[in-house]
């Protein structure tokens, strides 16, 4: 059974179902029988509950005094992705020891857009929705977040780590400028992964993945956040400049690989093993994946940062703004930019830490650490630009194109349209 | 008996109490929301737009018609293996019937993810099934089963298999062997005595095996996401795309109902076709 | 020739009939067993993937993706339970697997009752929404669900998801027993009232027992599904964490081996229950000699 002692039924449900209904909304058309009246009005509260119809967007002036009269509680839900902390809970021990704020951490974000699906209903209805604290990535979803106000404006008076120790590429990000409401968690690139058993030749650009002699052997990302920068990319555009020509321009090129047959299948994030087996030669990849899997698995893939560029992407910590622990949030937020902390999140994780000086952080402990095996995989670690990215690298890389939301659709479908044939 | 005329409501009022608050309800909420105009921001007014039934159908009418494809293969694949599994189980199962339908149903009890990434693995281009094949040059090099329609097909074949087992088995267990051996005296061949005897018996358990295989199949989308490659979208994947990627949920409410409606519309013919009469009345 | 007289022929009983082993009729004597072949070939199909697992929960990975071979361990086995949070999902899945097959059984065993035995106003409609309820999308139907708990002010969590899965569920077991009533004879429970049993002992002695393998088939059914939900179990759990669930999320950074160790475990206690079903079933066969 269920760990948690729970009511055999939810005493808010019996409510629920005993309770009279709400004056019907009737609606003309349908209201020609009494059954199907209440039918009709149900249908209209549930679409009203459901979407957020007219007027569910959040008056920002609202959260003016918000940090006024908040105090810390103790107590924190946090919900992340998963494998996304090691099994130890090792940062989240150390935070209660310095704070005595308990962390209830939650793996339950595990896809951006159905996380987004399963809060914004119980957002747009003013529930909480169990979590104080979450991370999700700059995409759609985080600007609709933003847009539909449903984020706390963070105080950058509680966030000295941040402002002191966090890289100043991420402080004023397009999806995000002045980090308003969120700060980065971990950072990763979109970029080429290759096996080199079966590529022949060093890949060093986007064209390649337009190539004939890879015929079937080429994976792409479905995402159309992720496959919009190549095709824009590819085409020499750059994202941030983009116009709605460019965007049909990207889409006709991305279809023109597909149906050359370049395209094996648009792919969600299980690359690694057809890439690692041969069914995959070559494929957009995230350059975490990449660089764990050569230093665990003792594969040889190669990752790179074509010349025409590639995409950086950040998972945010944000703040709903019907959290109950604020203070307690942001005070974690805080604390993950010590460069101890990120440094021993980034050696677990290892995506691209905020904090530039956890790599001198790490190359210390490789020094000082005595096991050899450990001390080796820091020190790799500790020099590899897909985890600390150099001045250089970062040049090359794009956000997402940062769109409003009403913009999204027209976008998303452009790219659909291609990857779902 | 005047309580008899009751029987039927009170037997099924409890599981229709149950669907008419936690289906239709829910459902009725999406007819609703199918027909309304707007975005997830500024919010969704009801405008009865029954355009957005025509923009699903003209947009995806490919992806539709390929996922009532897709679902009669993998029904006919489920019918041809699992017909005579059901047979055989029934009539020679013996003692251990029961430990049969356990057996076919085990590997569901381990979740889809780990049984789908299983079938990556094996059915990889230079995996353990087709790298020795391509080996002995039985093979051309290039041969590949992943992401194809194939696949899919058979990976969703795989995944309803049980559901077409075990009403078929349920139909034919309580025959009496009797009837198949008078069958067999009765008519010369084996073949005659299944098609004039077995076969209307079991045809209830067929009935039943396809509406549980060719509905969810037609609207599955983990095995197109999965196996599937270019050009083998399911309808499922577009409504999940739709529905958490776009938030377009009118659109997504729409094709929902546009392939409930063409699946109900099957169903029914199929049902009539196949004699519903017939279906029902046949007592062994 | 030798015609082999089942025992209890058409009545069925217990678990699957409990009829005498070797079956073997003279015409089929000196055929061979091609539907043995047959069951048997299917069943090695559906646990080819269920192999592969078991191998690789007893594989040493270097990294986080175990999908290459890299060495025997046992160590995934002696800190099985090491995930807390997994094994949390873990439970509750079976438990909830449990609560839907026995609610969705109950209530979708009385429904295919009476579609399969009754003529009844709304008999049409019913179908209709029974077979509705299996060919929604399950995003859609998991999205709306949520809006409806969300409208009638419950808190999304254990019993919603027992509640969605029974939903999903009942269509599956009801479809299944309707399919064994409507080849039943009714004359047997008109016999049983002839004999002066009431309507409660007749469906208790002699209904029940009939549509029993029905009933099993369409449980099990309701168990494999409930266990395996991903999509509707997201939107309507709350914060309870599936198997399914846990799993899904780790796929987007690699499976650790634990997943196939808790699959393997999962496995293995089914494997379990068969065995001694078996052993049942020889017992039963042993005292009827």
């Amino acid at each position: 059974m269920n760990n948690r002692p729970r009511p055999p039924l939810d005493p808010a449900l019996l409510r629920g179902l005993t309770r009279a209904r709400r004056s019907p909304l009737a609606l003309p058309g349908i209201t020609r029988r009494r059954t199907l009246q209440a039918g009709g009005a149900t249908a209209a509260a549930l679409a009203l509950s459901a979407c957020g119809v007219g007027g569910q967007q959040r008056d920002p002036a609202a959260d003016e005094d918000f940090w006024a009269d908040k105090e810390r509680t103790g107590n924190l839900r946090w919900a992340n992705w998963p494998l996304y902390m090691d099994s130890e809970r090792t940062q989240i021990q150390q935070f209660t020891e310095a704070t005595g704020i308990r962390v209830d951490y939650k793996e339950d974000v595990h896809e951006a857009a159905s996380f987004f699906g399963q809060i914004q209903p119980k957002l747009a209805n003013g529930d909480d929705i169990g979590y104080d604290l979450m991370v999700l990535t700059n995409g759609f979803e985080l600007a609709k977040l933003i847009e539909l106000g449903y984020l706390v404006r963070l105080d950058h008076t509680r966030l000295p780590a941040f402002a002191e120790y966090a890289d100043e590429v991420y402080k004023n990000a397009s999806y995000d400028p002045g980090n308003e409401y969120t700060v980065p968690y971990a950072s990763g690139i979109t970029g080429i992964a290759y096996n080199p058993e079966f590529v022949d030749r060093e890949i060093t650009s986007l064209q390649d993945l337009w190539d004939p002699a890879f015929e079937g052997k080429v994976g792409m990302f479905a995402d159309p956040q992720e496959i919009a920068i190549f095709g824009l990319l590819a085409n020499g555009v750059t994202p941030a400049d983009s116009t709605r020509e460019d965007w049909e321009a990207a889409a006709d090129k991305l279809r023109e690989q597909r149906d050359s047959g370049v395209v094996r299948a648009y792919y969600e994030q299980d690359y690694i093993q057809p890439l690692t087996t041969g069914d995959l030669w070559m494929t957009m990849a995230w350059s975490g994946d990449i660089y764990q899997q050569n230093a665990e698995a003792g594969t040889n893939l190669k990752f790179v940062i074509p010349d025409e560029g590639a995409t950086l992407w950040t998972d945010n910590l944000m703040i709903p703004y019907t959290t109950q622990a604020p203070v307690d949030a942001v005070e974690l937020m805080n604390f993950l930019y010590e460069p101890e902390i990120a440094t021993g999140l980034t050696e677990y994780i290892g995506y691209i830490s905020p904090v530039p000086r956890a790599q001198g952080t790490m190359a210390e402990w490789a020094d000082t650490e005595e096991e050899d095996e450990r001390a080796e995989a820091l020190r790799e670690m500790s020099e590899s630009a897909l985890v600390f990215p150099g001045e250089g690298d970062y040049q090359k890389l794009h956000n997402y194109v940062a769109l409003e939301p009403d913009q999204q659709g027209e976008f998303s479908s452009l790219f659909q349209a291609v990857t779902q044939s | 008996m005047s309580n008899r005329k009751f029987t039927p409501y009170v037997l099924v009022l409890p599981a229709w109490a149950w669907l008419a608050l936690f289906f239709v309800v829910p459902i009725g909420g999406m007819l609703s929301l199918s027909l309304t105009t707007g975005n997830v921001v500024t919010g969704f007014q009801q405008t009865f737009e029954v355009g957005n039934y025509a923009t699903a159908v003209s947009t995806y009418w490919e992806q539709i018609l390929r996922s009532l494809f897709y679902g009669a293969c993998a029904t006919l694949v489920c019918i041809a293996l699992g017909y005579p599994m059901a047979y055989w189980i029934a009539f020679r199962g013996g003692a251990h019937k029961s430990t049969y339908l356990l057996l076919i149903l085990l590997p569901f009890f381990v979740s889809f993810v780990l049984r789908t990434i299983s079938w990556r693995f094996f059915l990889s281009d230079n995996g353990v099934v087709l790298g020795p094949l391509k080996d002995l040059g039985l093979l051309p090099e290039g041969f590949a089963v992943l992401n194809s329609a194939l696949a899919v097909i058979l990976g969703l074949a795989y995944n309803f298999l049980p559901f077409m087992v075990l009403p078929i088995y349920a139909v034919l267990e309580r025959m009496d062997p009797h009837l198949v051996e008078a069958a067999h005296d009765l008519y010369a061949g084996r073949f005659q005595a299944f098609a004039r005897v077995i076969l209307p018996v079991s045809l209830p358990g067929v009935f039943a095996g396809v509406l549980m295989t060719f509905i969810p199949t037609s609207a599955d989308y983990v095995n197109a996401s999965v196996l599937g490659g270019t050009h083998n979208t399911m309808i499922g994947n577009v409504v999940q795309t739709q529905y958490l990627v776009n938030n377009n949920y009118p659109i997504a409410a729409s094709i929902t109902f546009v392939l409930m409606g063409l699946l109900l519309v099957g169903i029914f013919s199929y049902a009539r076709a196949l004699g519903t009469e017939r279906v029902m009345e046949v007592h062994a | 020739m030798s015609i082999d007289v089942h025992s209890q022929g058409a009545t069925g009983s217990g678990t699957g009939g409990g009829t005498a082993p070797a079956a073997v009729r003279g015409r089929a004597r000196r055929r061979i067993d091609w539907g043995r072949y047959h069951t048997w070939a299917v069943l090695a199909w559906l646990f080819a993937p269920i192999v592969f697992m078991i191998v690789f929960s007893f594989n040493d990975p270097a990294g986080r993706h175990n999908i290459t071979w890299q060495g025997f361990t046992l160590r995934w086995y002696q800190n099985a339970f090491a995930h807390t949070e997994l094994n949390e999902a873990m439970l509750n899945s079976v438990s909830i697997a449990l609560l839907s097959m026995v609610i969705a059984g109950g209530l979708g065993t009385l429904l295919g009752l009476a579609l399969g035995r009754f003529d009844f106003r709304g008999k049409q409609l019913t179908n209709l929404v029974m077979f509705a309820a299996i060919s929604a999308p399950e995003v859609v139907l998991g999205a709306a669900l949520l809006s409806t708990f969300l409208m009638m002010n419950v808190t999304t969590g254990y019993w919603t998801t027992v509640i969605a899965h029974v939903m999903f569920c009942v269509s599956f077991v009801a479809i299944t027993v309707r399919a064994r009533v409507i080849t039943l004879d009714p004359r047997l429970e008109e016999a049983a009232r002839d004999l002066g049993a009431g309507p409660w002992d007749t469906f208790r002695l002699v209904t029940l027992p009939m549509l029993f393998p029905a009933i099993m088939a369409g449980g099990l059914l309701a168990f494999a599904l409930s266990i395996d939900d991903y999509i509707i179990t997201s939107f309507v759990s709350g914060d309870v964490t599936t198997f399914p669930l846990w799993i899904w999320g780790a796929t987007r950074v690699g499976i650790p081996p634990q997943v196939n160790v808790m699959g393997t475990l999962l496995f293995a206690v089914g494997l379990l229950l068969a065995v001694v079903n078996i052993a049942m079933a020889r017992r039963r066969a042993t005292a009827k000699d």
